[in-house]
């Protein structure tokens, strides 16, 4: 079936080098925070988070949290949920959570949350279902949940949700396996899965599988490595993940390796980046392949870890 | 003061350094600071990371002047991402009180390379909140323009629905659809905005209202296409809350049979007819002649009922989704 070429896969994030001209690395330095938790969860999954020196990482990490409470991309850069999630995922893959000032992060969150119980990124107002999900799942991994208006929240997703069964970002936006991976985690986080029609959702998601055995994220698209995570993680929390062809998509993800050089791209042949490494390797997780720990698809964390926020004294 | 022209200019001669400007000879640029050793290192080309230099420090110093803005006009030229540099513009776009108009233009010229980018987006939106009303044409144009370049563009559509609610212009959007799904009529985002628009215009009179006209052209669609997803699922979210009405319409168990006829591209047409069977339908001698007359070899017709055949030959040519056929049999209502 091909193999999880895992230490070129290490070699590759841990490496990531960078050609001088190249625009691609240029264009990610807002969103080094995403950067390294994609890249850091990864390591882990694969059981190499150990070849990163802690201490670096997690001072780095403190540098980009402003006095709001929340973490910007990158050092100098404004604050944005985006971030903050990141910045505390990956305090939590290093057991760091302790030097996170709970009630900060969580005033900056319940900042954002609007009148009809959806969230914004930041100050300048966006609103997606994404910022939702982020601020539940950032909330609730900090066992601050309760500060947030919780059914509003959950009222504002389930108003996003369409008559395919699925959810866009906005009312009426088009169902997205990205926006559906975002509703679905925050219900399964505020214990809101009953709302969710599993059986009209689990066919629209399974439907995304195409003859290749990759999954796309809508009808009639291309199927992107991305969205092993997206779509499997959803198909997971709602226990209708048997109705794709797990060989098929494993085949897939495989196939979508750097053999020589390391990495995983959105489809076969296709240059490789961080992004879709770590997709890559948390689909496989979700999959159960073995070598790899397995990942929490709600919070998008290695079960220990998971474990060790909720479990630890 | 244009915050469009000198850029465009700029790009087109040579790209004078900042350090030999002779107006940023006031300035100290601030370099990146990464920590001793960055997490995600990246190399940059020297013209980006010194752009980057000195907007931190105009940004540091909170510096609200016309070369700050035309810095950030740089910035967002060598990285569009970058969220911060975006929301200094807005604080500029606003103590300088820049002419808006010039803005939209400056974001269609910037989207042209980098439409797949949430900044502009969000950017385009609170540019074209302040302007109000008097905006909606420009940024039904701006979309549609964005549109017949990638048709399936979601921050686009995204968009595009914000404009609707906000500033309106609902009354030739049936019509876009309609011209786009001319164009593919399996652009399931055209299909969304389709319902979108039925569901939600003040000139349409609702769902109900457009249910009879909205059949007939999906019906239409299914005919052309019957391996569309999008349309089959269209023509059931048209009886949203009123399941008994999809039943006992003829025209929805008749494509039904007709497609199925065809012998040709019938998956949906025999998981459609599946559904209708599971809400009570019940299908006559016709049904099942059409499903033996596609001779689905190794398939035991000895079946009684109908639903299970049905879930049969899906288990067969649908393999990849074998195990939910395979529940679908298994919740079938039980047969007196």
């Amino acid at each position: 079936m091909g193999e999880l070429v895992t230490d070129k896969h290490v070699k590759y994030i841990l490496s990531v080098e960078k050609r001088k001209d190249d625009f691609e690395s240029v264009v990610m330095e807002h969103l080094r925070m995403n950067g390294a938790y994609w890249g850091l969860t990864a390591l882990d999954l694969m059981g190499k988070l150990d070849v990163v020196d802690v201490n670096e990482v997690v001072s780095w990490v403190m540098s980009c949290q402003h006095d709001s409470g929340g973490f910007g991309g990158n050092v100098g850069h404004d604050p944005h949920i985006l971030y903050t999630l990141s910045a505390v995922q990956v305090l939590a893959l290093f057991d760091k959570m302790d030097l996170i000032d709970a009630d900060k992060v969580t005033n900056y969150i319940v900042g954002l949350q609007n009148e009809d119980g959806s969230f914004s990124g930041d100050m300048w107002g966006e609103v997606d279902t994404r910022f939702s999900y982020i601020a539940i799942c950032c909330l609730s991994i900090i066992h601050r949940l309760d500060k947030i208006n919780v059914e509003k929240a959950v009222k504002y997703i389930i108003s996003c949700k369409n008559m395919d069964g699925g959810f866009g970002c906005t009312p009426g936006g088009e169902s997205h396996a990205g926006q559906i991976f975002c509703c679905v985690g925050a219900l399964a986080l505020t214990g809101s899965l009953d709302l969710v029609n599993k059986d009209l959702l689990g066919w629209w998601l399974c439907e995304r599988q195409v003859k290749s055995g990759g999954l796309n994220g809508r009808p009639e698209k291309l199927p992107d490595v991305c969205y092993s995570w997206w779509v499997l993680s959803s198909l997971i929390m709602i226990d209708r993940v048997h109705w794709i062809s797990r060989e098929k998509l494993i085949k897939f993800i495989l196939d979508c390796q750097d053999k020589e050089k390391g990495g995983i791209s959105d489809r076969p042949d296709d240059a490789v980046d961080v992004f879709h490494t770590y997709f890559g390797v948390a689909g496989l997780s979700l999959l159960e392949y073995p070598g790899l720990k397995p990942i929490d698809p709600a919070y998008a964390l290695p079960v220990d870890v998971v474990n060790r926020i909720f479990f630890k004294k | 003061m244009a915050s469009g022209s000198s850029e465009v200019e700029e790009e087109e001669q040579e790209r004078m350094m900042l350090r030999d400007r002779p107006e940023w000879a006031d300035v100290t640029p601030v370099p990146q600071d990464d920590g001793p050793c960055p997490v995600v290192p990246i190399n940059y080309t020297e013209e980006f990371a010194e752009v980057m230099d000195y907007f931190r420090a105009v940004y540091l110093a909170d510096e609200r002047s016309p070369r700050a803005l035309s810095l950030t006009a740089e910035a967002i030229h060598f990285n569009a991402g970058n969220y911060t540099v975006w929301h200094f513009r807005r604080l500029l776009l606003e103590s300088l009180k820049v002419d808006l108009h010039d803005e939209l233009e400056f974001i269609e010229r910037i989207a042209a390379k980098n439409s797949k980018n949430y900044q502009i987006w969000h950017h385009r939106r609170r540019v074209a909140e302040k302007l109000g009303p008097d905006a909606r044409n420009a940024e039904l144009q701006f979309t549609k323009k964005v549109l017949s370049v990638d048709a399936k563009h979601y921050h686009a559509w995204s968009h595009r629905q914000w404009v609707l609610q906000a500033l309106g212009g609902w009354e030739d959007e049936l019509d876009y659809c309609s011209q786009l799904l001319e164009q593919d009529i399996f652009n399931n985002s055209a299909w969304n905005q389709r319902y979108f628009v039925i569901t939600r215009s003040p000139f349409l009179g609702g769902l109900k209202a457009m249910r009879e006209s909205e059949v007939l052209y999906t019906i239409k669609a299914i005919e052309a296409y019957p391996e569309n997803e999008s349309s089959w699922k269209y023509l059931r979210g048209l009886y949203k809350g009123e399941t008994t009405s999809w039943v006992n319409e003829p025209q929805v168990s008749s494509i039904c049979l007709k497609i199925l006829s065809s012998k040709s591209n019938y998956l949906f047409a025999l998981s459609t007819l599946l559904d209708l069977i599971c809400h009570g339908y019940q299908p006559n001698q016709d049904f099942r002649d059409a499903i033996e007359a596609l001779k689905i070899p190794d398939l035991d017709t000895q079946d009684l009922d109908i639903a299970s055949m049905i879930c049969s030959i899906l288990e067969k040519i649908d393999p990849i989704r074998v195990n939910y056929w395979i529940w679908r049999k298994s919740r079938l209502p039980q047969v007196a």
